[in-house]
């Protein structure tokens, strides 16, 4: 058995699995399952005044038989009073002493308005305060979530404030809808703040009705952008979280988000640079249920690869990413088809006609057909390989060149050097 | 009426198993599904457009290919064609349930009325064909969006051959083979039923007033099994019998015991249609298969004879009727011989083993060993064939200029049947040559 307490800028929790702040986290009710369930903590609904929201705000994404591959939504932060939140935090606390509770906070860029939040939050026992500089709709236009977030300056401003009053660490939830995230985490850790969490969701637009041409979800047929999230948006949310934890200006750590569904997901974050987890969406899919496994199989991963503790995995893979122009251009694999396991579906030929570089032979040969790969023509594109329906059929194999690592960077320069012939 | 033979064995599938299924489809290039196809239907593209809400246009991509599509969704042998051939199969996986996801979207034309096809420009030839079953009508189809008139001269008193007459109704029902044959007369068809080639019109005539003509015609009744007895009350033409039943006709008591002489996919036919009926009317007759040759031999598919045993058929074989007894005049035995297959060069012989003759209580028998040719037919017509196999060239072309041929009638595969799906095919085939010759006497002719 593992050790799979996490540990986030000192907030300490049983397991690396946090709910995000979202509609899952909106009451004592729902935060008390959770616990129950396994959570190791929970980041409240975001606290701020009160608003007030329409109908409907969810849709989502589904790829053929898949339901909700990604959600957006259009709903805002908390709707009921503070001091009712404040009551209900308190009691999920005394009942579950040993998991983490977070409570997000919204306000307008004031300071008094920030020293006032924090000072009345943390009169209830907490372990942190994450600041939603992230939310993309409806907060956005009133000057707050992620019109803060797009705004480096006011980052460091607000977190400043912030850690001014806060007696528990400072979280900044980071907005992906900016061209480089590193920005704003290098903004918050400038500031002060504790940690950075990423991403929020990003600006979104699920789709038009064909039947009535309204937009997906409306409101009395009219509609906003919502913010997107779900296993769809992981690619993004694992860039952004890897980005930031390789700048050596971002001096914080990372609770990672996006698109989490199963411990293999969390795996990912963590390799690639997050201390923890945050997860909504699998959550609103399937229910608090699902942590069970994502605990259970990060437990068994760990054993099987035997690492004492879940902090052992954190950032491993950090550094395995660069730049294109460090990367190894003698470096050579080649797709090479098992035809024991070929089943004939011709996917790889076609694609590797219509879309790459024309490297698969297809030999019909009384009625039936071999696909075979021309190793010298194959590019090691990968695509053969990845619409395959069949289980290590396709494998890349590497080639060996015989030539010695050189990036392109290094050809460049070894280019540089020779002497032009006049 | 037919629907006292009982529910229809295909099961429509639901919405979910539509979604799952069609998005289990891999969407295979050059499918080997689609190449297993007599007509290549291309399977990947109709499941593809299933999958993507274009029920429509699927059902258009397997008409395009097959104009007996709805038909064939109900009486192909699946695992024998693109079932059998999917790649799901060598993946040790069940196969894409085609056959009835071709249901579901040739279903939801026929619900919504939707026209898939128009007639071509008119190109002022006319052809004629003779005999309305799935050859004729899949060339009628196809000559019609050529843009070429045509006339079909059918015997019967509607369209769709064994389609509509001869397959019992819980595999394919009248209102399904009448609706396929109805989108082909939606084209603009001049439709002559109950007209005998040879009787009502001459073919002479035929060749005379049209540009092309095509023999259609199918095969004949079930032979008599040349035995003593057969005529008399009782005994019946495995396709009359089918036909009686599936129209609703009268049909007399079977009385407790049936045989059915032959094991091919019309006595199959006819072994669960009288089984069903006998259930119906509170009787639960025994009925029972009997077959000269073996298990191994059977002409009818595997699921045909597993769909008959599950339905309570009994089996029979080797053995063969010498004598059918009469009882006021009506049949009430049947005496049987055993045999044996002997092997003479490369063929097996069925050889009578002397002295093992029993005999059986029968009160209905119902032959099916096959259809006869139409022999006396072809001479009469002029047409030159092989013991009643019309003959073609590759252009499907007879020996009487401006005659060419499709469906049953140029079928000659060993002891197999054929399948809609193949005649359909032909259908196809012949129409394409037709046009073809027709157009280029045009050409000729500019």
């Amino acid at each position: 058995m593992a050790n799979l307490e996490s540990n986030l800028a000192g907030i300490k929790s049983p397991n690396p699995f946090w709910l995000a702040s979202a509609p899952p986290t909106n009451s004592g009710y729902q935060v008390m399952r959770a616990f129950e369930a396994g959570w190791g903590g929970a980041v409240w609904k975001t606290l701020g005044t009160p608003i007030v929201n329409v109908t409907s705000r969810f849709a989502a994404l589904d790829y053929k038989q898949n339901k909700m591959i990604a959600m957006n939504n259009i709903e805002l932060i908390t709707d009921r009073p503070l001091d009712v939140n404040l009551k209900e935090i308190a009691e999920c606390k005394k009942a579950f002493p040993d998991r983490t509770i977070i409570a997000s906070l919204m306000e307008i860029c004031e300071q008094k308005a920030w020293h006032e939040l924090v000072r009345r939050v943390q009169e209830v026992d907490i372990d942190g305060f994450e600041l939603n500089f992230g939310c993309p709709h409806g907060m956005s236009e009133r000057g707050m979530g992620s019109a803060v977030g797009q705004h480096p300056d006011l980052i460091k401003q607000v977190a400043e404030w912030t850690k001014e009053v806060a007696r528990v660490p400072v979280i900044v939830k980071l907005t992906p809808n900016i061209t480089d995230i590193r920005f704003g985490a290098r903004a918050a850790s400038e500031g002060g703040a504790d940690a950075v969490s990423l991403i929020n969701t990003i600006n979104s637009l699920i789709g038009v009705d064909l039947d009535t041409w309204n937009p997906v979800p409306h409101v009395d047929g009219k509609s906003s952008h919502g913010g997107y999230c779900g296993p769809a948006v992981k690619p993004i949310a694992l860039n952004m979280v890897n980005e930031c934890a390789r700048d050596p200006e971002v001096r914080i750590p990372i609770s990672g988000i996006g698109g989490i569904e199963t411990w293999k997901d969390a795996v990912e974050f963590l390799l690639l640079g997050s201390s923890n987890v945050q997860v909504c969406t699998a959550a609103m899919h399937h229910g608090f249920r699902i942590v069970e496994d994502m605990i259970d199989g990060l437990n068994n991963y760990l054993d099987e690869r035997g690492l004492a503790s879940v902090q052992d995995l954190v950032g491993k893979s950090a550094n395995r990413i660069t730049t294109w122009e460090n990367l190894n251009l003698n470096y050579k694999i080649v797709a090479r088809i098992d035809q024991d396991k070929c089943i004939h579906c011709n996917k790889c030929y076609v694609a590797c006609e219509d879309a790459a570089h024309q490297c698969i032979d297809r030999i019909i040969n009384n009625g039936s057909s071999t696909v075979i790969v021309d190793e010298q023509e194959c590019v090691g594109c990968n695509l053969c390989q990845m619409v395959c329906p069949v289980e290590e059929c396709i494998e890349m194999i590497e080639i060996d060149t015989g030539l010695p690592p050189e990036s392109w960077k290094q050809r460049s320069l070894r280019l540089e050097s020779v002497p032009s012939a006049h | 009426m037919s629907e006292q033979l009982g529910a229809s064995i295909h099961k429509q599938l639901s919405e979910i198993e539509v979604t799952l299924e069609a998005n289990r489809c891999l969407y295979c290039y050059d499918a080997p599904c689609m190449n297993a196809c007599p007509t290549h239907i291309d399977v990947a593209s109709f499941i593809q457009k299933i999958s993507t809400g274009n029920v429509k246009g699927s059902a258009k991509t397997i008409m395009d290919a097959n104009a007996m599509g709805a038909s064939c969704a109900r009486v192909c042998p699946t695992e024998e064609l693109c079932e059998g051939a999917c790649v799901y199969n060598e993946a040790g996986d069940s196969p894409i349930r085609i056959g009835d996801l071709q249901r579901y979207a040739l279903d939801y034309v026929a619900e919504r009325d939707i026209q898939l096809f128009e007639p071509g420009p008119d190109s002022g030839k006319r052809v004629a064909i003779i005999g309305g079953g799935p050859a004729g009508l899949s060339a009628a189809r196809d000559l019609r969006r050529f843009g070429h008139a045509v006339t079909i001269f059918e015997a019967k008193d509607q369209l769709g051959g064994l389609n509509t007459y001869g397959i019992v109704p819980f595999r394919l029902s009248v209102e399904t083979a009448l609706w396929e044959a109805e989108q082909v007369v939606k084209l603009g068809l001049d439709v002559r039923t109950g007209v005998r080639v040879g009787f009502d019109v001459t073919l002479e005539g035929l060749v005379r007033d049209y540009d092309a003509v095509i023999l259609a015609c199918g095969m004949g009744s079930v032979p008599k099994l040349g035995i003593e007895g057969e005529n008399l009350e009782g005994a019946w033409d495995a396709l009359d019998f089918i036909e009686r039943t599936k129209l609703g006709l009268p049909v007399p008591d079977l009385g407790e015991r049936v045989a059915i002489i032959g094991a091919g996919n019309t006595a199959i036919d006819a072994l669960t249609c009288a089984r069903r009926l006998s259930i119906a009317r509170g009787k639960e007759a025994r009925v029972v298969c009997y077959y000269r040759r073996g298990e191994e031999q059977m002409t009818a598919y595997q699921f045909e004879y597993d769909f008959a045993k599950e339905e309570g058929i009994e089996f029979r074989f080797f053995c063969a009727p010498t004598r059918v007894v009469g009882q006021n005049l009506h049949v009430n035995a049947v005496e049987f011989i055993r045999t044996r297959l002997e092997t003479q060069g490369d063929r097996e012989i069925v050889t009578p083993i002397p002295g093992s003759e029993f005999t059986e209580q029968v009160d209905t028998l119902i032959r099916a060993i096959g259809q006869s040719r139409l022999i006396e037919t072809f001479e009469r017509l002029g047409i030159a064939h092989d013991f009643g196999v019309v003959k073609v060239d590759d252009a499907l072309q007879t020996s009487r200029p401006g005659v060419w041929a499709a469906g049953d009638c140029i079928f000659e595969k060993g002891m197999r049947e054929a399948m809609v799906v193949e005649v359909a095919q032909q259908g196809k085939l012949v129409a394409a040559s037709i046009d073809s010759h027709l157009r280029s006497g045009v050409a000729v002719e500019a």
